[in-house]
């Protein structure tokens, strides 16, 4: 791997950028893996470098059925944020939030973290309390998070409308270590850092079958690119985990949505955090180009089409121009849609199946991307020691039958 | 938006309606006799299905009544309507192919 540092960039502007090498080796499928991950979005890529690079697992590939990045990864809305109300959850997103603290360091990769602050808007009364009750809860568990009255929050993001709208905004909470991370960069970070120890990132192979010996255990994936055995595979497939997972003959409480995103012309920079209303439906934030970043919702049916209902678009739009006219006139560049995989209680499923050598990182829902580092490190972790690590282990497909739900609806009440 | 055929009213406009998710998850008839895994694949365990899926869908902001519906989830076109109580209607002939 060519390391990046300021010293080989300055060396190879003087010999006019000719020198880079690939970031990381296109791969064809060896005939057998120690564990294969299924799905090169961040999840998968993470959870391939840190079998690599902590459990040592020498033989480990990706299989991707696109390319890199391309599905939800480059899809998403960049926000990073760890306030979530239950205990299990502040653990998993507060352990990422770490990990995304130290991430361009660890590989050698410019994640553009940019911990700008994320701001929750009340507008009444339900929404004061509930926003209260998660800002002691975070602070309980160690996660910070504090509340603004209107005029704070105004004061922290000057574009805010706070009186002269439909529902006024009465306060807000903030996460000051919350903020935005450049998506692409996580997938090539993790790729280029898995493949420098050694993983094949395999693209445009597309897992048409799971194949299991007499005793139900995996033992193979069949695909595109032919036959690859594996004792131990990881299925990171976000909105097409339930197509996978039939493969292998296990149901799951997945139910997946097209989410929608869009992003407006560029302007100089105006906006300075990352400002979300789960009761009018919107969030919204400024990247490095300088594009107004727009959250849209999901639509109301299952499907798989990657792309949803121009009046879900619109809502979102509506919201964002009340809560911030100086963006009225601002014109839509792109907007597309990515498919996420609901769970019930919105919270998601990090564990091993009733498959032995089988295991799944799904039910993301419409807000994966922040856990990405997170979630793949202890995916790894029980990818390789065939356990949970402590953080995931309340997050089993079981517990929908046990009945121990962590019910994060209201986290996640607007698409995230 | 999609254009969606109440068997009762005709064609409208989706935001008419409301999706009523899955159909055909019958309902235990006796509820305390279901063991937990059961009753958790009747409350949340769902097909997911990438093509044809048989949906529930209401007229909400109409004649109120619940029908079927099947639809290819990759196209997120209509290929039947049929009422509650009706088994689905084969698909058109020129329907795309199920995929495994």
């Amino acid at each position: 791997m060519q390391r990046f540092s300021a010293l080989s960039l300055l060396g190879r502007a003087l010999t006019g950028h000719r020198s880079w090498a690939p970031q990381w080796r296109r791969a064809s499928p060896q005939p057998a893996y120690d564990a294969l991950i299924i799905g090169g979005g961040g999840h998968g890529l993470g959870a391939a470098f840190y079998l690599a690079s902590e459990h040592r697992l020498s033989r480990v590939a990706v299989l991707e059925k696109g390319w890199i990045g391309g599905g939800n990864t480059g899809r998403n809305t960049t926000i990073i944020r760890s306030n979530y109300l239950f205990d299990e959850s502040a653990a998993l997103y507060d352990h990422a939030l770490k990990l995304w603290e130290h991430l361009s360091q660890v590989l050698n990769y410019n994640v553009m973290l940019s911990q700008r602050g994320v701001m929750m808007l009340a507008h009444n009364l339900h929404d004061v309390q509930v926003i209260k009750r998660h800002v002691h809860a975070n602070r309980a568990n160690g996660v910070d998070n504090e509340w603004l009255s209107a005029e704070q929050a105004q004061q922290f993001c000057p574009p805010l409308n706070i009186a002269d709208i439909r529902y006024p905004v009465l306060g807000a909470a903030l996460q000051r270590r919350g903020g935005t991370a450049r998506h692409d960069a996580v997938a090539w970070g993790y790729a280029r850092a898995a493949d420098a120890l050694g993983v094949d990132i395999i693209e445009n192979c597309e897992v048409t079958g799971i194949r299991r010996d007499a005793h139900g255990a995996v033992e193979a994936v069949e695909t595109t690119r032919g036959v690859i055995r594996t004792p131990k595979i990881g299925v990171a497939a976000a909105g097409h985990t339930s197509v996978v997972m039939k493969m292998a003959g296990v149901r799951l409480p997945l139910e997946s949505y097209p989410l929608q995103a869009l992003v407006s012309e560029p302007v100089k920079p105006v906006f300075p955090c990352v400002v979300m209303s789960n009761t009018m439906h919107a969030y919204i934030s400024q990247s490095d180009k300088g594009e107004l970043v727009i959250g849209a919702g999901t639509d109301a049916y299952t499907s798989y089409t990657q792309r949803g209902g121009l009046h879900i678009s619109a809502h979102a739009l509506e919201a964002v121009c009340e809560l911030f006219p100086i963006f009225r006139r601002l014109r839509m560049l792109r907007n597309w849609g990515g498919i996420v995989d609901l769970t019930p209680d919105r919270s998601p499923i990090i564990a091993r199946t009733p498959v032995p050598g089988l295991y799944v990182n799904c039910g993301w829902g419409t807000g994966g991307f922040k856990a990405t580092p997170g979630s793949a490190h202890v995916f790894a972790w029980t990818i390789a020691r065939d356990e949970p690590h402590p953080i995931n282990a309340p997050f089993t497909i079981e517990r929908f039958r046990d009945g121990y739900l962590i019910d994060e609806a209201a986290a996640a009440a607007v698409a995230h | 938006m999609l254009l969606i055929t109440c068997p009762y009213c005709g064609t409208r406009p989706e935001l008419e309606f409301a999706y009523g998710g899955q159909a055909h998850v019958a309902r235990p008839q006796d509820p305390a006799a279901v063991g937990a895994q059961d009753w958790a694949d009747f409350l949340y365990m769902r097909d997911n299905t990438r093509g044809v899926h048989a949906e529930r869908w209401r007229h909400t902001h109409g004649c109120g009544r619940f029908f079927n519906a099947l639809r290819d989830t990759r196209s997120d076109q209509f290929l039947g309507i049929y009422r509650v109580g009706e088994s689905a209607p084969a698909l058109p002939p020129d329907a795309p192919k199920e995929v495994p």
